[in-house]
């Protein structure tokens, strides 16, 4: 077993050795051990490289405030993760992991080379320079600045894990499992409360698995912790949640964790989810996030070997790893005296402890030299020394001008701690400065919450159980017996003999941000700590500033000689650790993004190889190809057998709407631009609807089936609008009106029929409506049956051609589809698509809402006076039709175009001018809104919005594409195909 | 100190010790001819067009946080002018005029990168919608081009432009003058060169109150500081203009909405350029840092919290991986909101308002950054003038009354 | 994710349930007035909204419940809900609403 070992301590499994590699290598670690861990036990602390300067780092923390330590994880296709911080990634026979942002290798990376010009690259260097020449920016210094980006390789295939998404309630939430959070939980599970206690690490306990000193009513701490995890455990009404992360905290108590499943198993079999979220809405959330160690600021602080006092401890205590073998031991704080004598404990030597501060208290000194630990008092470290790994520290006292070296292979710092505030602050928490200890604390809570323990202040043991116990709703008062965890002082720098330009103090280690920078950054102005996050990036890291922000806040305040709480604090913003992309989707991917609705037909129009198309929500059948034909062929075909014989098509995606009450009328009256009270019953109007701001917002034809009952049909994609559209005025403003209304649209199949052939095909299976022309005109609506169906029987056409819309309950759509496909074959009958529709309309000059208009086309542009009742007093839209504006001359009017190649069909969307030559900008008059291959006429039609449309009539206009081509065409009325309407007529 | 690689360079031999201050916070003088609220990127432009471009050097920033603090510096730094209408691409492609260069003119490096913008089709109206701004574009002198989805690829290599997908790429259109820049380093760089030339900047001094005189004209802003008397007040607090505009007495046609963002932990250089699809509703960028910037649209209920709901930010990245599933893997980093003050019409206001000598540059809703140097531009002309340029003149509040309005969502229309 | 109260469900329900529907108590003007309206008293009815900062009187959609339309008074700061009630009941004055504050009630 390697010399770093401490058997018998820790909680990992020696009985289970594990393998993995690091950068190719092969290392032995222990289950438990965490990719850190089982380094560290294998004597190496090099682990990654910084972000700007590439310079060699090693672990610094032992948890997910990790900044340095980031790797990038590898199990098969898919499933490389970068940026993963070693010291949480437990391990599992076979992983493979690898360091990141180096080439070609850790031990030695060219990158470094930035480190060496580092004094060149102070914070904010890019805004000064490569500006000159200025050519050289687009071409030479962005491309470089490019390509330097990033820490982790990017993905590049797609993951194949699957993602939970849970929704769940609880009374008391309770984050984080030391000895606060357990307490809370006994408490609240005490008096029969919804609890889930959740953690990010793999064990629960906290720091109670780090505090083999400590007792808890009589038991040591860890059988404390395993009693109190039993009784948690078999409560029955606490779900206790490892693994587990709180990122972020939301309005009103809704929590979101990310609980991850399968990172750390080495077998996953396929299909298991790997991570979930879980939306939790709490009854009271209890935040016990505990504080995080605040790193010292001083030349060569981010050498490998230097980390935080208590993540060396935490090496000790769950992993059983000696961090080095002969330690020393820097600190402001009391705590890390702690530190020093349990390594010393575990047969560690610890060379020396190296307090910064004037004043100590006499016990720990003796405590110390009671174990042969040399204490430095008043000194600081002003260096270290050593490549992959620390090998000496220089320490110096500033009086007398002393200065020693330490040979050590580690160094442990201790600045103090920094209460977790993040899941707090996410809730809108306020905080407080509390100038004695130099932190921020919380203050006024927002929500029904309370932030306890360590992340309150109340550092200790005893503290922390009594507090849970409060929170939770318990009364009682723990008995411990703990070492006390004293205080500690803060330093905003540390004294140096040096010359400042000589030092490299860390302060931001991922993203190298030394004190120099925040100076810097101070000096040039930089006067908040927000502007001096920004330009220094400090805090910016995938750390998010947790070892970082406070220790900035410090020295940017000194250097403006300023209060803390005067300079601010960088918002926390959520997520509190890095949550991934798949866990936020869930299962809401592929085909579960957005789910294509279907009609009842759909299945149907699959069968017979329709190519379809995107629309809203929905997919319609764009166009059914045969023989191999092009969307061109197949269309032309459709559309020639519809106007020659019959076609089918299934429109079921139309909105409906059923408007019904004594008022309905009326409420249709205010809706529409047309009338509607003298509408017979058994009779259909093409409906026209307005926005308030008199712009057309929806169209389609409405059938009167009662005296109070409306079936109004509306656009494909306006179908939600126009519903909420109509709620929203009948709740709001017309609350008066006796009306319902129903969304219908699901409801419904219809199966359109257009054709000469159309009423030959559908007569022998009507009953209850009498078909002939003079009983059933066109523009009518029947109600009764087709194959025994009841259906709602429309006569309208959407072609100019004779056309029926059956509409039946759609659970029948199929069958009635499928019997009149049948029946129809007898002439010749076509299903067509989208396309053909659009052709078959276009033809007849019929507007699309949405393409022939868009949200700045009145009635008047679009030709269509005729539906505006100037008889109505009031409608929605009509006081907007008389603003100034919008009876201006020379607004856009839409008309018809014919080009004069008829064999050009013109390109949706391409810009119409009057003078093709002049110079750029043109002054365009408007565009193509819809063009056609009109098969059936031989020749191309358009239909565009032109400025003064209705005045150019006969005129020819240009239409200049791409490259250079111009084409001509003739303004026209908007309508190319039996002008008259005969063809409605046909018997 | 003019920055260049050379005075970088002489002063890391000094250690950098003798950079001076970028932007001095000053203390307020009595009086202004100008006093500028808010100290965005648009506010400080506007202040630094004003003493450069229009000889107006005795003006004021005030600011009631810390300049740059606002949407500048929260928003995913798009920038592109391939707007449909020609007022839209008036004053957006003379931003992209000034973005170009800005870095040599203001000596100040604002990394504005024209690595493109690539606009997805997934739908037959997306054709049709983006080949319609194409064309426009095109006559406009605007660079705007169709791209198929081949060609689409070629641009992103990542996309994937199979068309069985519930979203395919039909096309797209793709700007290459657009892309990002750096937030920040517009409202200091801005913020330097406007304090260069005498402009006051003063931070944590919150407007409280607009003081008018008999005739109804501006005085000066009541403030935290106390009164500042100014001849000419030119209001440019995004989100917060409703508030400031209610001080002197005006209501305005606007709503301010929470809009998230987000950006991923850095990653080595995987999207090359700027992308955005409409009917997935997300765009997504990546950073000089390596991190991927995504956003969309914005929550649903007014607000000036700074904060949003999570399950935007659940469909903003569902909505990018069903772009690009390979993000799955990815993480986000960081997560935050600002709050954007919308129009009926989706489009600013710049320009005159009833109050004489009060000025206002507002509701640039989700598209302000990329017009922070057109936007001040026109607002400092304005200022200047006592009347609008032509560019900025369509943006005018009486389009509300008449109802010419500039409606580029309208235009793009919803789906038949 | 809000919670909102539903006047009609008299229930919390979660924000996803519900459709922002714009300031509330901005009455649609009738057939006769708006005739008498300029153009410019006309567009501030369409268009020219408070935009609170603090307490905002607006409307909601239960769309995805019980489909009714209501009112609430929401602090635009905090996003809290100071109160929600029924279509057609009167705008609440300032004091009736730190009333509510103080009552700390949905």
């Amino acid at each position: 077993m390697s010399e770093f070992r401490r058997p018998g301590r820790g909680l990992v499994d020696y009985d289970s050795p594990v393998k993995f590699s690091f950068d190719g290598k092969t290392y032995d670690g222990f289950e438990g051990d965490t990719v850190a861990s089982a380094l560290l036990a294998s004597g190496v602390h090099l682990m990654g490289r910084s972000f700007k300067y590439h310079r060699p780092r090693g672990p610094v923390g032992a948890g997910s405030e990790e900044p340095n330590a980031l790797i990038t994880v590898t199990r098969g296709k898919g499933r490389m993760t970068p940026n993963l911080r070693a010291t949480t990634m437990e391990i599992y026979a076979g992983k493979e992991t690898a360091s990141q942002n180096r080439y070609p290798g850790l031990g030695f990376d060219a990158g470094a080379f930035n480190n060496v010009f580092s004094a060149f690259f102070p914070a904010g260097f890019y805004n000064k320079t490569f500006m000159w020449p200025k050519s050289f920016w687009d071409k030479v210094y962005e491309p470089f600045i490019r390509k330097m980006a990033g820490l982790g390789p990017a993905p590049t295939e797609v993951d194949p894990d699957n993602y939970g998404s849970v929704y769940a309630t609880c009374d008391v939430l309770i984050v984080g499992s030391g000895p606060a959070g357990l307490a809370a939980a006994l408490a609240a599970s005490k008096k029969d409360q919804d609890v889930i206690l959740v953690d990010e690490n793999p064990q629960l306990g906290g720091s109670l698995i780090s505090s083999p000193e400590v007792t808890i009513d009589g038991l040591s701490a860890a059988d404390w912790r395993a009693k109190t995890l039993k009784t948690l455990e078999k409560s029955g009404n606490v779900r206790l949640m490892p693994r587990t992360t709180a990122i972020g905290y939301y309005h009103d108590n809704f929590v979101a964790l990310a609980e991850r499943h399968t990172d750390h198993l080495p077998m996953v079999e396929p299909g298991r989810i790997r991570e979930t979220l879980h939306r939790i809405r709490a009854g009271e959330v209890i935040l016990a996030q505990g504080a995080i160690e605040r790193p010292l600021v001083f030349d060569g602080n981010d050498r490998p070997g230097v980390m935080l006092a208590s993540a060396a401890q935490t090496y000790l205590n769950i992993y059983g790893v000696a961090v080095g073998k002969e330690l020393v031991v820097f600190t402001s704080h009391d705590s890390a005296y702690n530190a020093a004598f349990e390594l010393a404990g575990a047969n560690v030597r610890i060379a020396s402890i190296i307090d910064a501060r004037r004043e100590v208290h006499a016990h720990l000194i003796e405590e110390a030299e009671r174990r042969g630990i040399d204490v430095h008092i008043g000194m600081v470290v002003s260096g270290t020394k050593g490549k992959k790994r620390i090998s000496e520290v220089e320490i110096y006292e500033s009086v007398h001008n002393d200065r020693k070296r330490i040979k050590c292979d580690a160094l442990l710092m201790c600045g103090g701690w920094t209460p977790s505030l993040h899941l707090w602050s996410h809730s809108k928490g306020s905080i407080k400065w509390d100038s004695q200890t130099g932190v921020y604390l919380p203050d006024k809570a927002n929500e029904n919450c309370v932030c306890i323990g360590a992340s309150n202040g109340d550092f200790g043991v005893k503290a922390a159980l009594d507090a849970g116990s409060k929170a939770g709703g318990g009364r009682k008062t723990y008995k411990t017996e703990e070492p006390d965890f004293g205080v500690g002082e803060v330093f905003d720098h540390l004294p140096s003999y040096k010359k400042s330009s000589k030092t490299k103090a860390f302060v931001d280690f991922q993203n190298d941000v030394t004190d120099k920078d925040i100076k810097l950054a101070v000096r040039e102005g930089f006067h908040s700590i927000e502007h001096v996050k920004r330009y220094t990036t400090n805090g910016m890291a995938t750390d998010q500033g947790k070892t970082s922000n406070l220790n900035a806040l410090e020295i940017a305040s000194k250097a403006l000689g300023k209060d803390a709480p005067q300079v601010g604090l960088t918002t926390f913003r959520p997520p509190y650790t890095p949550t991934t992309f798949g866990a936020l989707c869930g299962y809401r991917t592929d085909d579960l993004f957005e789910v294509t609705r279907k009609t009842a037909i759909d299945p149907w129009a699959e069968g017979q190889g329709a190519v379809f198309e995107p629309v809203g929500v929905w997919r319609r059948a764009w166009y059914f190809p045969q023989d191999g034909e092009d969307m061109h062929a197949a269309v032309a075909r459709e559309c020639k057998v519809t106007r020659d014989s019959l076609g089918i098509f299934d429109a079921s995606t139309l909105g409906k709407i059923e408007v019904v009450g004594p008022d309905a009328s009326k409420f249709m009256n205010l809706m529409y631009t047309n009338p509607w009270s003298k509408l017979g019953v058994g009779a259909c109007r093409y409906g026209l609807m307005l926005g308030e701001n008199g712009y057309i917002y929806d169209d389609g034809v409405v059938g009167r089936i009662a005296e109070d009952r409306f079936h109004v049909t509306t656009t494909t994609g306006g179908a939600p609008r126009v519903y909420r559209h109509m709620e929203d005025y009948l709740q709001t403003e017309f609350p008066e009106l006796d009306v319902w209304l129903t969304s219908t649209t699901e409801q419904w199949s219809v199966i359109a029929l257009n054709g000469p052939n159309a009423r030959k095909l559908i007569a022998p299976f009507v009953e209850g409506i009498d078909l002939s022309p003079e009983a059933f005109p066109h523009m009518a609506v029947r109600e009764g049956s087709i194959f025994g169906i009841p259906t709602r029987l429309f006569r309208v056409s959407f072609s100019g051609e004779l056309g029926f819309e059956i509409n039946i309950p759609s659970h029948f759509g199929l069958a009635v589809w499928k019997a009149l496909f049948e029946a129809g074959q007898e002439y010749n009958i076509t299903p067509y698509g989208t396309e053909t529709m659009h052709v078959l309309r276009a033809e007849k000059g019929f507007i699309i809402v949405g393409q022939d208009t868009d949200g700045t086309v009145t009635p008047q542009d679009a030709g269509m006076n005729w539906i505006v009742s100037k008889k109505k007093k009031d409608f929605v839209g009509k006081r907007s039709l008389q603003r100034s504006d919008l009876v201006a001359e020379g607004r856009k009017q839409l008309i018809g175009l014919l080009t004069d190649d008829p064999k050009v069909v013109l390109e949706e969307g391409a810009q119409i001018v009057a003078d093709p030559n002049q110079p750029i900008p043109m002054d365009m008059l408007g565009h193509v809104t819809s063009s056609y291959w009109s098969e059936s006429l031989g020749k191309s039609v358009a239909m565009a919005l032109v400025k003064d449309g209705f005045n150019l009539m006969g005129q020819t206009l240009h239409i200049p594409m791409a490259g250079g081509v111009v084409h001509k065409a003739t303004v026209v009325k908007p309508v190319f195909y039996d002008p008259n309407g005969e063809r409605l007529n046909v018997l | 100190m003019k920055f260049s690689a050379r005075s970088l360079f002489a002063n890391a031999l000094s250690g950098h010790q003798n950079w001076p201050e970028q932007f001095p916070n000053k203390e307020p003088k009595k009086e202004y001819d100008v006093v500028i609220v808010g100290a965005g990127g648009h506010g400080l432009g506007a202040a630094y067009y004003l003493a450069n471009k229009y000889g107006i050097t005795n003006v004021a920033v005030v600011e009631k946080g810390w300049l740059g603090g606002g949407n500048t510096g929260r928003n995913t730094t798009i920038i592109r002018s391939n707007y449909l209408f020609d007022e839209s691409a008036g004053i957006y492609d003379h931003a992209v005029d000034l973005w170009d260069g800005l870095s040599q003119e203001l000596n100040y490096n604002v990394m504005f990168s024209k690595r493109g913008v690539l606009m997805l089709a997934h739908n037959v109206h997306d054709v049709q919608s983006f080949q319609r701004h194409v064309h426009a574009n095109r006559l406009n002198g605007v660079d705007n081009k169709w791209l198929s989805p081949e060609e689409c690829q070629k641009v992103v290599p990542i996309l994937d432009i199979s068309q069985n997908r519930r979203f395919p790429v039909m096309g797209g259109a793709f700007q290459q003058r657009a892309g990002v820049a750096r937030h920040d380093s517009v409202a200091w760089g801005y913020a330097r060169a406007a304090s260069k030339l005498g402009v006051d900047i003063i931070q944590q001094c919150k407007v409280i109150g607009i003081r008018r005189g008999a005739d109804g004209a501006v005085e000066g802003v009541e403030t935290e500081k106390g009164y500042i008397g100014a001849k000419k007040i030119g209001v440019s607090a995004a989100g917060n203009s409703s508030v400031v505009m209610d001080m002197a007495g005006l209501r305005f046609p606007l709503e301010s909405y929470p809009l998230q963002a987000l950006v991923s932990e850095p990653v080595k250089p995987i999207v090359p350029c700027v992308i955005m699809s409409n009917a997935v509703h997300a765009y997504i960028s990546q950073s000089d840092k390596g991190e991927l910037v995504i956003g969309a649209g914005t929550d649903q209920y007014t607000s000036y919290s700074q904060r949003g709901a999570l399950h935007l930010v659940e469909h903003n990245i569902m909505s990018i991986c069903e772009i690009f599933p390979i993000f799955k893997r990815m993480r986000m980093l960081r997560n935050w909101g600002g709050i954007v003050d919308v129009t009926p019409d989706r489009s600013p206001i710049v320009g005159k308002t009833p109050v004489p000598g009060l000025y206002v540059n507002c509701g640039w809703g989700t598209g302000g950054f990329k017009a922070t140097p057109g936007a001040a531009d026109m607002l400092a002309y304005t200022i200047a003038h006592d009347a609008p340029h032509k560019i900025n003149a369509p943006f005018n509040l009486d389009r509300f009354v008449g109802g010419r309005l500039i409606d580029e969502a309208a235009a793009a229309a919803v789906a038949h | 994710m809000m919670l909102i109260h539903c006047p009609y469900c008299d229930e919390k329900r979660p924000e996803i349930e519900f459709a922002y529907a714009g300031e509330a108590h901005i009455a649609r003007p009738d057939a006769a007035e708006q005739q008498e309206m300029s153009d410019a008293q006309w567009s501030e009815f369409l268009f020219i909204r408070d935009n609170k900062r603090g307490e905002h009187c607006e409307r909601w959609w239960h769309a995805n419940g019980c489909n009714m339309f209501f009112n609430a008074v929401r602090n635009t700061v905090t996003d809290k809900f100071v109160k929600t009630y029924k279509m057609g009941q009167k705008r609440p004055s300032a004091s009736q609403i730190s009333k509510w504050n103080e009552g700390g009630n949905v």
